[in-house]
């Protein structure tokens, strides 16, 4: 009995692939055909909850808000991924099978990689905003994802290229043994090299369960390279700052944060986080229009805290799929996720955190990426006052070239 | 010659040094464990909860009444401790008379709860604590610099157990303890009130880890979960030192750090692994733990 129900399930599967997309059943077809579901993944409960997590949630939220009365409603779900792939990759699965069209955010690359196969499996959208493995727009690239914030490329080339062009011609890397640190220490080794410098050694410390990171310091000290270069995020992140400047770090190295928003700032203090250089595609205090997009979503924020990169990312990213899905209609939206997403990759990007853009062929959003280092205590005139801009790589630059990714939908 | 294994020896006294001051962490913590493990029956998975709690009520104190790292590290123990006794009164006293399952259960809700609770209020990614500044600055020891404050840790760790030691083999007050553990009738018959006595070991063993977590506030970073990524390692220590021993749970404590430290210089990616490994050798060779009696 059991080995024949799960036969006719598998059969039924089949079939519904081969009528690509899998028709629901019709009474329940005609309920939800006005509703578009986004879930927003993401971590609730880990080091990564702060610049992603609930405020990941308000943002999609706001960007609902802004897309009511377009003839259809926006319904948001939202669960925790711990930050593990296999739990990530069930409630993706479970999300999808239950009409959920498009999931939002997912930071750890990790999870990302395996919700971003789920998504091509069963034809829906992946609009991802918080991992940052550029493998999503490259070997692993797919028609059904949209990669929004920030990758390992740019934040390498931005970050790793000022330093490297600064005098930082040896580099020591901290490094969290996942996809995301391997790729972030990958790329930016790269610049480094491109430009005459050297890659001195690396550790790689088990993530999430380091607690203490002088052991690594200590190595990165003797290896007398001239910098640090934290390929991690969130409070590892923090916490290797905080620590560098207790161990004498920073007096003859520069410390280099590969992945920092300014929430790590914030957690950090200005005295210790002083002068250290960073790259954001957003930042609130950037320009009017991301100061009148701050000032909007805040009241949803929670704690009424400043959005961070990845939230704005979650904001841009829902903003444009749903106007896709209104320009389409959304019973073709729900019906095809290869279709939206080919939708969103024609469209023109344009909202108040990142400004105009477009989605590339390879699912890459381009925008322009900016250095910032942080302010003085002296010189921040409030409480989320953090960083000023050093230098800005326009959005043509700022990314990979398609050619060089190696994704296969990219044809030369 | 110049290298043990291809690493430069003085980068490895550095990394046995470092060792050992993680080592102190998981003594201090090890050793309320099995002060409560011993004398309550309990094992108080809330205990890397209450770590943490130590470190945001040093940063409240700091924050919200200028009391700065000298006073939290009186108050603190005794805040959160008071806070452990009534956790014991209103939750885990009920669980005596049941199976070792319900405590461990019992507590792990409790440390969600807490943990939970502090994310909800203060976030993830932590709050800014500096180190005193009379600890503050680090020595040239030729082969490394060393925090004053990492150095501090240690010496005042050490005190500690070795405080928390001689009070429960040397005092009389550590009599009645070890005698309400072997036989708690027998000793409320000669008239010493021991759900009271058990009452406030509890609260020791959580001032303890509060301490530790006063400790930890300046180093690594103030955030609700920097206690369960300690906790299962503490608790990995405990078990290889032998449930209840409070000598073995200190000494494993101590040399774990340091074999951890070890693995970070010569294959850091298992360096989260190796405690483990240890674990189940120890629990292979001598189930009882290093120190335990059997």
């Amino acid at each position: 009995m059991g080995g024949s129900g799960v036969r006719r399930r598998g059969l039924l599967a089949a079939a519904g692939t081969l009528a690509a997309g899998g028709a629901a059943p019709p009474a329940r077809a005609q309920q939800q055909a006005n509703v578009i579901r986004l879930g927003v993944l993401t971590d609730m409960s880990g080091p990564y909850r702060d610049p992603t997590g609930p405020g990941s949630v308000s943002c999609t939220q706001q960007a609902a808000a802004e897309m009511a009365n377009r003839g259809f409603t926006v319904e948001i779900l939202q669960a925790d991924h711990q930050n593990k792939p296999d739990v990530g990759a069930n409630i993706a699965r479970q999300w999808y099978d239950q009409g959920v069209d498009a999931i939002v955010d997912v930071p750890t690359s990790s999870v990302a990689l395996a919700i971003n196969g789920i998504a091509r499996e069963k034809n829906k959208v992946f609009l991802n905003s918080g991992a940052a493995t550029s493998d999503l727009t490259g070997p692993a690239c797919s028609p059904n994802t949209v990669h929004f914030t920030y990758d390992t490329f740019m934040l390498a080339k931005s970050t790793g290229a000022a330093l490297a062009k600064a005098g930082g011609d040896t580099w020591f890397f901290v490094t969290a043994d996942y996809a995301f640190g391997h790729a972030l220490q990958r790329d930016t080794a790269r610049f480094v090299e491109a430009a005459g410098g050297k890659v001195l050694g690396a550790a790689r410390y088990p993530f999430p369960a380091t607690t203490d990171f002088s052991a690594f310091l200590v190595q990165a000290q003797a290896s007398r390279a001239k910098v640090l270069g934290l390929a991690n995020a969130g409070t590892d992140t923090a916490t290797c700052i905080k620590q560098a400047r207790e161990f004498g770090l920073t007096r003859n190295m520069k410390v280099a944060g590969l992945l920092m928003s300014f929430m790590e700032v914030h957690s950090l203090g200005l005295p210790t986080a002083q002068g250290l250089l960073m790259t954001e595609p957003f930042y609130w205090d950037l320009n009017d229009r991301t100061r009148a997009f701050a000032e909007r979503v805040r009241p949803r924020m929670p704690g009424q805290a400043m959005p961070a990169q990845v939230q704005a990312g979650c904001y841009g990213v829902s903003l444009h799929y749903l106007k896709a899905v209104a320009d389409m209609g959304p019973a073709a939206a729900k019906a095809d996720g290869r279709a939206a997403v080919a939708r969103m990759k024609a469209m023109p990007t344009d909202d108040d955190a990142f400004g105009q853009g477009r989605v590339r062929e390879d699912g890459r959003k381009i925008h322009p990426s900016y250095l910032f280092e942080v302010k003085a205590p002296n010189e921040s005139r409030g409480q989320w006052d953090y960083l000023k801009v050093v230098a800005t790589t326009p959005a043509e630059e700022a990314f990979r070239p398609v050619a060089e990714g190696g994704c296969p939908l990219v044809r030369s | 010659m110049d290298g043990i294994f291809g690493i430069p020896a003085p980068l490895l006294f550095g990394q046995l040094l470092l060792g050992l001051i993680n080592g102190a962490f998981y003594a201090m913590l090890s050793l309320g464990l099995a002060v409560i493990f011993g004398l309550l029956n309990i094992v108080n998975m809330a205990h890397g909860a209450l770590f943490m709690m130590g470190a945001f009520v040093a940063w409240m104190l700091l924050t919200w009444f200028g009391l700065g790292y000298w006073w939290a590290l009186v108050l603190v123990p005794i805040i959160v401790g008071a806070f452990g006794v009534l956790l014991e009164k209103l939750f885990i006293s009920r669980l005596y008379k049941l199976d070792h399952l319900y405590g461990l259960l019992l507590t792990f809700g409790l440390a969600l709860v807490i943990e939970g609770l502090f994310r909800n209020q203060f976030g993830s990614s932590g709050l800014p604590y500096r180190i005193p500044p009379a600890l503050s600055g680090s020595w040239d020891l030729d082969f490394m610099f060393l925090p004053i404050y990492r150095a501090w840790v240690v010496i005042f760790a050490l005190v500690a157990c070795l405080a928390t030691w001689l009070v429960i083999e040397k005092t009389r007050l550590g009599a009645y303890l070890r005698a309400a553990t072997e036989n708690a009738p027998l000793v409320q018959a000669f008239g010493v009130n021991v759900p009271r006595m058990v009452t406030l070991t509890y609260g020791a063993g959580v001032g303890l880890a509060a301490l530790g977590g006063v400790l930890a506030a300046p180093i690594y970073s103030v955030n609700p979960q920097m206690g369960s990524n300690l906790i299962i390692v503490v608790f990995a220590v405990v078990v290889i030192g032998g449930m209840g021993s409070i000598l073995g749970a200190v000494l494993t404590g101590f040399a774990l750090g340091v074999v951890e430290g070890l693995t970070k210089v010569f294959y850091p990616e298992a360096s989260a692994t190796v405690i483990f490994v240890i674990m189940v050798i120890v629990l292979l060779a001598r189930p009882a733990g290093l120190f335990g009696r059997a």
